[in-house]
C-alpha cells in the first residue's frame, strides 16, 4: 500500500517535471527560430474563431439564466431594477473567465490531446523530429500562443453576450426597461472588475492549452492510450481551470482591492 | 533551381567517408529501460554505400537501433559516430543538423495524416529547407515516379493501401537526398508482390542513388532479396530504364547481416555466411527456418 503510494507521487513529481521541461522548451522556442507563423495562425483560427459558437451559446444562456434566477430573488426584496448589477459583475468577474475557460477545456484541451496523443503513437512526431522539425515549435507553441491569446478575446465575447442574454431576459420576461438593465449593468462594474476579467482568461487559456500539449505529447499504450490522455486532459485542464480562478482571485483582489 | 544536395562536407573527412568510408559507427552502446535491458555490449559500422539488415525477434532491440542514430533516444553507455561526427551527446538543435543528412522509412509509414501526398513528401523542403514552392512541386513529382506513385500526389494518406503508404514513406525520406536511409519493417504486413515492390525501391536508392542504408526487418525474404540483388541505370533521357540483377559475390558482401538476440549481436556477416552458420547454430537454424 505504501509503496504504491510512494510510486503514485514519484509519477506525480515526473508529470510536475516533464510539464515544466517542456513549458522551459516552448520559452527557449518563443524567442529563438526558427517560428512556424503559419500554424500560429492555423491554431488562432482552429482554437478562437472554432470555439467561437459553443462560447457564444454558453455565455449567452448563462447570462439570461442568472437575470431570471436573480430576477426572482431581488423580487423578494423589491429591488428588481437591480438585476443588471448583479448580471454585469457575475459575467465580468467570474462567469465569463471560467465559463469559457471550461468551454475551451472541453473543446480544445481535449481535442489537442487527442490530436497530439494519435500523432505520437503513430510515430508521427518521431517522423518530425527525423525530418528535421522541433515539435514543441510546431505543435506545441503556437497552440499555447492561441490559448494565450484567443481565450481572453472569446471570453470577453462570452461576458458581452451573456450581459445582451441577461437584458433579454430583463426587458421581456422581468419587464424592467432597458435604460434602467443598462444604467444597472454599468453601476455593478468597478475597474478592478474589468481587470480581474481580463487577467483571468490569459492564465486560463495558457494553463487548458499547456496542459492539453503536455498530456498529448505524453500519450503511450496506442489507442487506448489516445482515448485515456483525452479523458486526462478535459479532467486535468477543467478542475485547473477552477483551481487556478480561485488562485488569480485571491492573487488579484491582495493587489488591486 | 534548388538542387538536392547534402550540405558538404570538409574535404579531409569527405574523402574519408566515400566509398566504403565508415559513415555510422556504433561503439560498444548499451541502453536499458528501467530494469530492461535493451541493447547490450552492440558495435558495428555502416560503410559508404553498403547496407546492414538487421533481423531480430519482435523486441529484440533493432528499432531502437535506428532510433538511437537519428538522436530519438540516447544510449546509457558507448559512443555513436553520423557522418564522422559524435552524436551521443549532442543537444536537440545540434541534433538537427545531423538529422538533415538522414532519412527514415518508419513501420506503418508515419505519414502525416491532415497533409496530402505531396505535401507529406515535400515537406522539408517547404518547412525546413525553405525551397521555392515550384522547385519543391518539381523534386516532389520527381521522387513520386521513383517509387511509381505520381498519379497519387493529390490523395490523402487515408485513401493510399498500406503498400502505398510505405512507398510515400519512402520517397518522403528520399526527397531532400540524404546520403543515408533508415528502414524500419517496411515491408510487414504487405503482401508478397507489394513488398517486392519495396524491396526494389530500397535496391535502387542503394545502388543507383549511392544511398547508404539500414534495414531492420524480420521478413527474412525480404532481407535476402536487398542483400543478393544490384540495380543498374539504363538508357537516357526519357528512355531512362532500370534493371534489377542477382549480385555479384563482391556486391553481395557490402550488405551485412546482424542478428540481434535479447540486445546482443548474435551474428555478423554476409548472406552466405548466414545460411552456412544455421548448420552450427541452432538459433539462427531456428529464425532462418
Amino acid at each position: 500500500m505504501i509503496s504504491r503510494f510512494v510510486e503514485w507521487i514519484k509519477a506525480a513529481l515526473l508529470e510536475v517535471q516533464e510539464y515544466v521541461r517542456m513549458l522551459g522548451k516552448v520559452g527557449r522556442a518563443l524567442v529563438t527560430p526558427p517560428f512556424y507563423f503559419r500554424d500560429v495562425v492555423e491554431q488562432f483560427d482552429a482554437i478562437g474563431v472554432g470555439s467561437l459558437t459553443v462560447v457564444l451559446l454558453t455565455g449567452m444562456f448563462t447570462g439570461m439564466v442568472l437575470a431570471l434566477q436573480s430576477g426572482q430573488t431581488l423580487d423578494q426584496f423589491g429591488a428588481r431594477s437591480m438585476v443588471g448589477r448583479l448580471v454585469s459583475a457575475s459575467m465580468v468577474k467570474e462567469l465569463g473567465p471560467v465559463l469559457t475557460g471550461l468551454m475551451v477545456a472541453g473543446r480544445v484541451g481535449s481535442g489537442i490531446a487527442a490530436e497530439l496523443g494519435s500523432m505520437v503513437v503513430t510515430d508521427q512526431i518521431a517522423a518530425l523530429r527525423a525530418l528535421g522539425t522541433d515539435p514543441i515549435r510546431k505543435l506545441v507553441l503556437p497552440r499555447i500562443l492561441a490559448g494565450l491569446f484567443m481565450v481572453p478575446i472569446l471570453t470577453v465575447i462570452s461576458t458581452a453576450v451573456g450581459m445582451v442574454g441577461g437584458w433579454l431576459v430583463t426587458f421581456s420576461l422581468l419587464r424592467v426597461a432597458s435604460s434602467v438593465y443598462w444604467n444597472s449593468v454599468v453601476q455593478g462594474l468597478f475597474i478592478q472588475d474589468v481587470w480581474m476579467g481580463l487577467i483571468k482568461p490569459f492564465v486560463l487559456g495558457f494553463t487548458i492549452v499547456s496542459l492539453g500539449c503536455h498530456v498529448g505529447m505524453r500519450t503511450t499504450g496506442g489507442t487506448q492510450g489516445v482515448g485515456r490522455s483525452t479523458t486526462n486532459a478535459v479532467v486535468a485542464s477543467s478542475v485547473a481551470v477552477i483551481a487556478v480562478d480561485y488562485l488569480v482571485t485571491q492573487l488579484l483582489i491582495v493587489l488591486m482591492y | 533551381m534548388t538542387t538536392a544536395k547534402p550540405a558538404p562536407r570538409p574535404p579531409l573527412l569527405e574523402e574519408a567517408l566515400a566509398h566504403g568510408g565508415p559513415i555510422i559507427v556504433f561503439d560498444d552502446i548499451e541502453l536499458a529501460f528501467d530494469e530492461k535491458v535493451i541493447l547490450r555490449n552492440v558495435s558495428f559500422t555502416l560503410r559508404t554505400g553498403h547496407t546492414k539488415i538487421f533481423l531480430g525477434a519482435s523486441g529484440a532491440g533493432k528499432s531502437t537501433i535506428l532510433r538511437l542514430i537519428l538522436g530519438l533516444l540516447k544510449p546509457d553507455a558507448g559512443r555513436i559516430f553520423v557522418n564522422g561526427e559524435q552524436i551521443d551527446s549532442m543537444t536537440e538543435d545540434q541534433l538537427m543538423a545531423v538529422r538533415a543528412d538522414l532519412g527514415m522509412v518508419f513501420q506503418e509509414g508515419a505519414l502525416f495524416d491532415s497533409l496530402t501526398v505531396r505535401e507529406n513528401v515535400g515537406y522539408k523542403l517547404d518547412e525546413e529547407l525553405h525551397w521555392p514552392a515550384a522547385d519543391v512541386d518539381r523534386r516532389v513529382e520527381e521522387v513520386l515516379g521513383f517509387v511509381g506513385l505520381k498519379d497519387f500526389i493529390d490523395r490523402m494518406p487515408s485513401e493510399l493501401s498500406g503498400g502505398q503508404r510505405r512507398r510515400v514513406a519512402i520517397a518522403r525520406a528520399m526527397a531532400a537526398k540524404p546520403r543515408i536511409l533508415f528502414y524500419d519493417e517496411p515491408t510487414t504486413g504487405l503482401d508478397p508482390i507489394t513488398a517486392l515492390t519495396v524491396d526494389q525501391e530500397i535496391v535502387k536508392l542503394r545502388d543507383l542513388e549511392g544511398v547508404s542504408s539500414i534495414l531492420v526487418t524480420h521478413q527474412l525474404r525480404d532481407a535476402f532479396y536487398v542483400a543478393e540483388h544490384s540495380a543498374f541505370g539504363t538508357g537516357a533521357g526519357d528512355a531512362r530504364g532500370m534493371r534489377l540483377e542477382r549480385a555479384t559475390p563482391q556486391k553481395e558482401d557490402e550488405a551485412e547481416f546482424i542478428l540481434l538476440r535479447d540486445g546482443r549481436i548474435h551474428f555478423e556477416g554476409n548472406a552466405t555466411e548466414l545460411r552456412e552458420a544455421q548448420q552450427k547454430d541452432a538459433y539462427i537454424a531456428a529464425f532462418l527456418s
